[in-house]
């Protein structure tokens, strides 16, 4: 692999966010805050959670992760798609770069993305609630492979769609609902037993979870339980967006 | 080892009735150093070869391979030796100019590459516009940075697919001026185009594609002297007698009649005046690559 190719990929995927950074970070951030001045409003004294831990402190890692999360996707599908549309991904299919340098280009960038507007949103929505990170390796260890998920899945839906409304589905009907019925809102143990179980087979919710687990030494399941799934979730999507670029699906016809 | 080896390349794309063929088995070489023309009608399969040369589409059959490298096996060897001015007028919108020449630079692994760029920069007369956003350049400014993306690497062989097509005079002066010199420092190009008198001007061999064949290749010479070497034009308002008629190329008033020497233009000549036609601006002249190339596109089946 041409590390120096890879590199050079890696950072013009992040100089095009941060070239505008207001879109791609700052209205996000924004978006986070608003979820939480209205939900924690509305179900401080409502909702139920762990143990001594208020909502509006409950709801915060809740909505960085889900930023994390869904920037993390943004990134590398809207960058493909924009790309394959306006046809200037013809200079990075003429360069010399693996599959790999693709891979890693783009995931990494997509984690950069991710976790900048995840660190946004947290600096922002601290001084809301009590917070402290009673495990924080957890925490950093779930955004990272959150973020790496969500950008190689990013990367797949960018192969995968032609067009801006195919791509809008894929995010509205299948990242949206995962998001929202992960858990970022309210703990899984307050659902009924049914959707307690439907929860549980959302990958979202292991990654929501053991990212709160960093910040409450709590979780509704173990950790290492999600950090299996998690990690387990990334090799194959990992290993299929490899196979994707290598066979040059939808690239190279 | 050529330059560039076509290797019986075949190309059938997947349709609704068992799909299109667009090159039917083509072979030929390249030599290192050539300026090479690869001529043919719209939708001959000219784009699709490049394609498959640029690892862009995989041929169904065959092998292409760029000094020795091939493309699908040995791609990363192969595409540091290709550069690729596209036919279409793309760009990346959230760049400058010398960010764009910058990255690609590092696409292919080349670090440090500022005194290159400046130098493509000012060749193609872009030097002012090196921090301008490419959204803001015109369509013939976005060509030059296509070509000077291209080049960023000093790739030993150059493909420029249809580059001056709806490009100003001034543009194809400044380009063909940089590209022969290049050539002449040992580059090989590639080039197709729809403006025979650059092909004839510029390349000295040329391969013809007809319906993804190779219907001619040789020496620009020697397709220009394989043919009737000598053009009757004029133009009229009459028709013209049976005996020319058919044998005659109609562009509005311009005639043109093909002669194979001085006796047989005497003799049209003749049978022009005894029918009564008037002509006007009459030449007697050496046959182009147009010529050349009416004559081999409607003889080729």
């Amino acid at each position: 692999m041409s590390l120096a190719g890879a590199g050079t990929l890696f950072r013009k995927e992040v100089l095009r966010f941060w070239k505008v950074s207001f879109q791609t970070v700052a209205a996000p951030v924004l978006t986070a805050v608003l979820y939480l001045l209205i939900f924690g409003h509305v179900l401080e004294d409502h909702v139920q959670v762990f143990a001594g831990v208020g909502y509006t402190s409950f709801l915060i890692p809740g909505l960085v992760m889900m930023s994390v999360l869904q920037n993390a996707f943004a990134n590398s599908s809207s960058s493909l798609v924009q790309s394959k549309i306006t046809g200037n991904l013809v200079f990075l299919l003429v360069a010399p770069l693996s599959h790999w340098a693709w891979f890693c280009a783009y995931t990494g960038a997509s984690m950069v993305r991710g976790l900048a507007v995840g660190l946004g949103v947290f600096a922002v929505t601290f001084w809301f609630a009590p917070l402290h990170l009673a495990e924080p390796w957890w925490a950093l260890v779930f955004a990272a492979l959150g973020a790496g998920l969500m950008g190689a899945l990013g990367l797949i839906a960018g192969l995968w769609a032609e067009k801006f409304d195919q791509m809008a589905a894929f995010q509205n009907f299948i990242i949206m609902p995962m998001t929202f019925l992960s858990g970022v809102f309210y703990s899984v143990k307050s659902l009924p037993g049914v959707w307690q179980a439907v929860s549980h087979l959302n990958p979202f919710f292991y990654m929501i979870d053991g990212f709160r687990r960093g910040f409450f030494g709590a979780s509704d399941v173990s950790p290492w339980l999600s950090l299996a799934i998690v990690g387990g979730s990334f090799a194959v999507v990992a290993a299929l967006c490899l196979r994707l670029l290598q066979t040059g699906y939808k690239l190279r016809s | 080892m050529p330059a560039v080896r076509f290797d019986r390349v075949t190309k059938t794309y997947a349709g609704a009735r068992g799909g299109v063929q667009a090159l039917g088995g083509v072979s030929f070489d390249i030599e290192r150093g050539e300026f090479f023309g690869l001529l043919g009608p719209n939708g001959a399969g000219k784009t699709t070869l490049i394609s498959v040369l640029a690892g862009l589409v995989r041929a169904s059959s065959g092998s292409v391979s760029v000094i020795g490298h091939d493309v699908v096996a040995d791609f990363a060897a192969a595409r540091k030796a290709l550069g690729i001015v596209p036919q279409e007028l793309v760009f990346d919108p959230f760049f400058s100019v010398r960010e764009a020449l910058r990255i690609q630079s590092g696409y292919f692994g080349v670090k440090n590459n500022d005194a290159w760029i400046d130098e493509l920069l000012a060749e193609l007369g872009l030097a002012d516009k090196a921090n301008a956003n490419m959204r803001q350049l015109s369509g013939g400014m976005k060509r030059r940075v296509l070509v000077a993306q291209a080049l960023v690497h000093r790739p030993p062989v150059i493909v420029l697919d249809e580059p001056t097509a709806g490009v100003d005079v001034e543009l194809r002066q400044t380009l063909w001026h940089f590209i022969a010199r290049l050539n002449r420092e040992g580059h090989t190009v590639l080039l197709t185009t729809h403006y025979l008198e650059e092909a004839e001007a510029l390349c000295n061999r040329i391969a013809m594609l007809k319906q993804g064949r190779v219907v001619a290749l040789d020496k620009t010479s020697a397709l220009l002297a394989g043919t009737a070497s000598t053009m009757l034009r004029f133009k009229t308002d009459q028709p013209l007698p049976p005996a020319l008629a058919p044998l005659a190329r109609v562009t509005g008033r311009i005639v043109q009649l093909k002669a194979h020497d001085a006796i047989e233009v005497e003799a049209m000549l003749g049978r022009l005046r005894q029918a009564g036609v008037a002509v006007e601006d009459l030449e007697i002249g050496r046959a182009d690559l147009e010529d050349v190339f009416i004559e081999i596109m409607g003889g080729a089946a």
